[in-house]
């Protein structure tokens, strides 16, 4: 079976960096969500190329002291979250990405 | 305003973050409302690059929020170039317009576009009437059949009713026709003055019983007799409240380039045509100003016994010649919530001409960039720069 795990942005959001954390503001439902630092740092890197496991070791484990199988467990379920509502994309296949980075536009 | 989104307003007050943007692409419009504060003529609008630049900067200074609109924005015909361009930056983007040219295949791209809301202006449900407001024969069924079409394809529409005598019986045929299309209903119920002080416009406002039933009507205002209570008169945290989000984490850019604390507060802070927009936002001395500002320098107002619950708009109070001062508008309308009269609204009533058209404020030019953001720079380093 084939565990990975790749995610992109929708194209049906608006978000922008306020500090330390982001602002997500999906189209559809008009909810707000506001992503912490951790969640920030995934939703920068949901590329649609990127697996997630390369994502969590590389930008989550590489920072944070957290084992990397209970971030990987953590950004799963975060991710899963994300895509329920609708804001981001989830294949087990590389995706494009819709929108540039937010972090781009600084 | 949720929790949440009331949490990241506060935030960027704190980090002094422009969170939200109105910017008027253009003052033409299809339609000559009767209402109108704008002059709809083009005098220089910006080109199509330096809007997308512009865009690029608000992004940057992290402005979150772009109200898009006008004039009527479709009049532009780059308008889906920077919708795109915005979009492309990810901004929460809510357009305003008339809906007039808006046909299947515009709907269907701002659809695509993931355009946050459409607020289109709804003057009544009788054609016969709306015709009138917006001198446009036909408008009233275009404007529908925009809002049907951007709500077959799940795009969220908002009917904004301005309130005004030509209307004051139709608010409810409005709320009704908005259900009906699952679009969102607001009334407004202040003419503002034009743009260059006129103030004859502001005889189309509806009369103050008019008003007092608006704020009584429980489909609008929710619990009638808690929203027209008697107010208690502001305590200190009131005292110390900022008026609005003006100039705090909220500003208007106008077709032109200039920058206003809010589109209704026309104080003139610099022009993102010679001054980038980031820099203005800093470091205007104007939008310092109207920053530093809270009810307690307030003279009038923090003697009030409406100072903590007045609506009052720090722009209106402006164009009455004073942004410290009151508002008349908002003292009738906190008359007509409660029943009980400010002293400005009596000492105005008493005079036959509240406002001598000397005290008017006119739209002013500015001075040259540099003399604003270089006063304090001796005058070797600014020929060195
Ligand atoms: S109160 Fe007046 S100046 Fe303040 S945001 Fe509202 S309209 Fe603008
Ligand atoms: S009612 Fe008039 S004087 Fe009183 S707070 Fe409001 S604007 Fe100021």
């Amino acid at each position: 079976m084939n565990d990975t795990r790749y995610m992109a942005r929708s194209a049906a959001i608006a978000s922008r960096p306020l500090g330390d954390e982001t602002m997500v503001m999906s189209a559809a439902s008009s909810t707000l969500f506001t992503l912490d630092e951790i969640a920030t740092l995934l939703w920068e890197s949901a590329d649609g190329v990127t697996p997630l496991d390369e994502i969590v070791r590389n930008k989550i484990c590489a920072r944070y002291d957290i084992p990397p199988d209970v971030a990987l467990r953590d950004a799963e379920n975060f991710i899963q979250q994300l895509a329920g509502h609708g804001i981001l994309l989830i294949s087990d296949k590389p995706l494009a990405a819709a929108n540039s980075s937010p972090r781009e536009t600084r | 305003m949720s929790a949440l989104a009331a949490e990241m307003a506060a935030k960027a007050l704190q980090m002094g973050i422009p969170l939200s943007v109105q910017l008027d692409l253009t003052y033409r419009c299809n339609e000559r409302c009767v209402h109108c504060y704008l002059d709809h003529r083009d005098h220089g609008e910006m080109a199509t690059a330096e809007i997308l630049d512009l865009l690029d900067q608000m992004a940057a200074a992290g402005v979150f929020y772009l109200t898009i609109s006008g004039g009527e924005i479709m009049m532009r015909k780059d308008f889906f170039e920077i919708l795109e361009h915005a979009r492309a930056r990810t901004f929460c983007v809510k357009l305003k317009t008339n809906g007039v040219l808006i046909r299947a295949a515009q709907a269907e791209r701002i659809h695509a576009l993931g355009v946050q809301s459409v607020q289109i202006s709804i003057y009544s449900h009788r054609p016969e009437v709306h015709d009138a407001v917006t001198k446009m024969p036909g408008s009233l069924r275009q404007s529908i059949r925009a809002a049907r079409l951007l709500r077959e394809r799940g795009v969220q529409v908002i009917f904004a009713n301005v309130l005004m005598r030509q209307n004051v019986r139709d608010y409810s045929g409005v709320k009704a026709l908005a259900a009906g299309l699952g679009a969102q209903f607001i009334l407004d119920p202040t003419i503002t003055p034009m743009m260059d002080g006129d103030r004859s416009i502001l005889d189309l406002n509806v009369d103050e019983a008019a008003l007092r039933e608006v704020f009584r009507n429980e489909a609008l205002v929710g619990n009638a007799e808690e929203f027209c209570a008697p107010p208690q008169g502001p305590d200190a945290d009131a005292l110390d409240s900022l008026p609005c989000s003006a100039g705090h984490t909220a500003c208007y850019v106008s077709p032109y380039g200039d920058v206003y604390p809010c589109v209704q507060f026309p104080l003139p802070s610099g022009n993102v045509r010679s001054v980038k927009f980031a820099d203005i936002w800093r470091h205007s001395p104007q939008l310092n100003e109207v920053r530093s500002i809270t009810l307690r320098d307030m003279p009038a107002c923090s003697q009030c016994t409406h100072g903590g619950t007045c609506t009052r708009c720090p722009g209106l109070a402006y164009l009455e010649g004073n942004m410290r001062g009151p508002s008349y508008q908002d003292c009738e309308k906190s008359f007509a919530r409660t029943g009980i009269a400010s002293e400005n609204l009596k000492s105005k009533k008493a005079s036959s001409q509240p406002f001598p058209s000397s005290q008017l404020i006119q739209i002013q030019c500015l001075p040259p960039a540099e003399a604003i953001f270089n006063a304090g720079t001796p005058p070797e380093s600014a020929a060195n720069a």
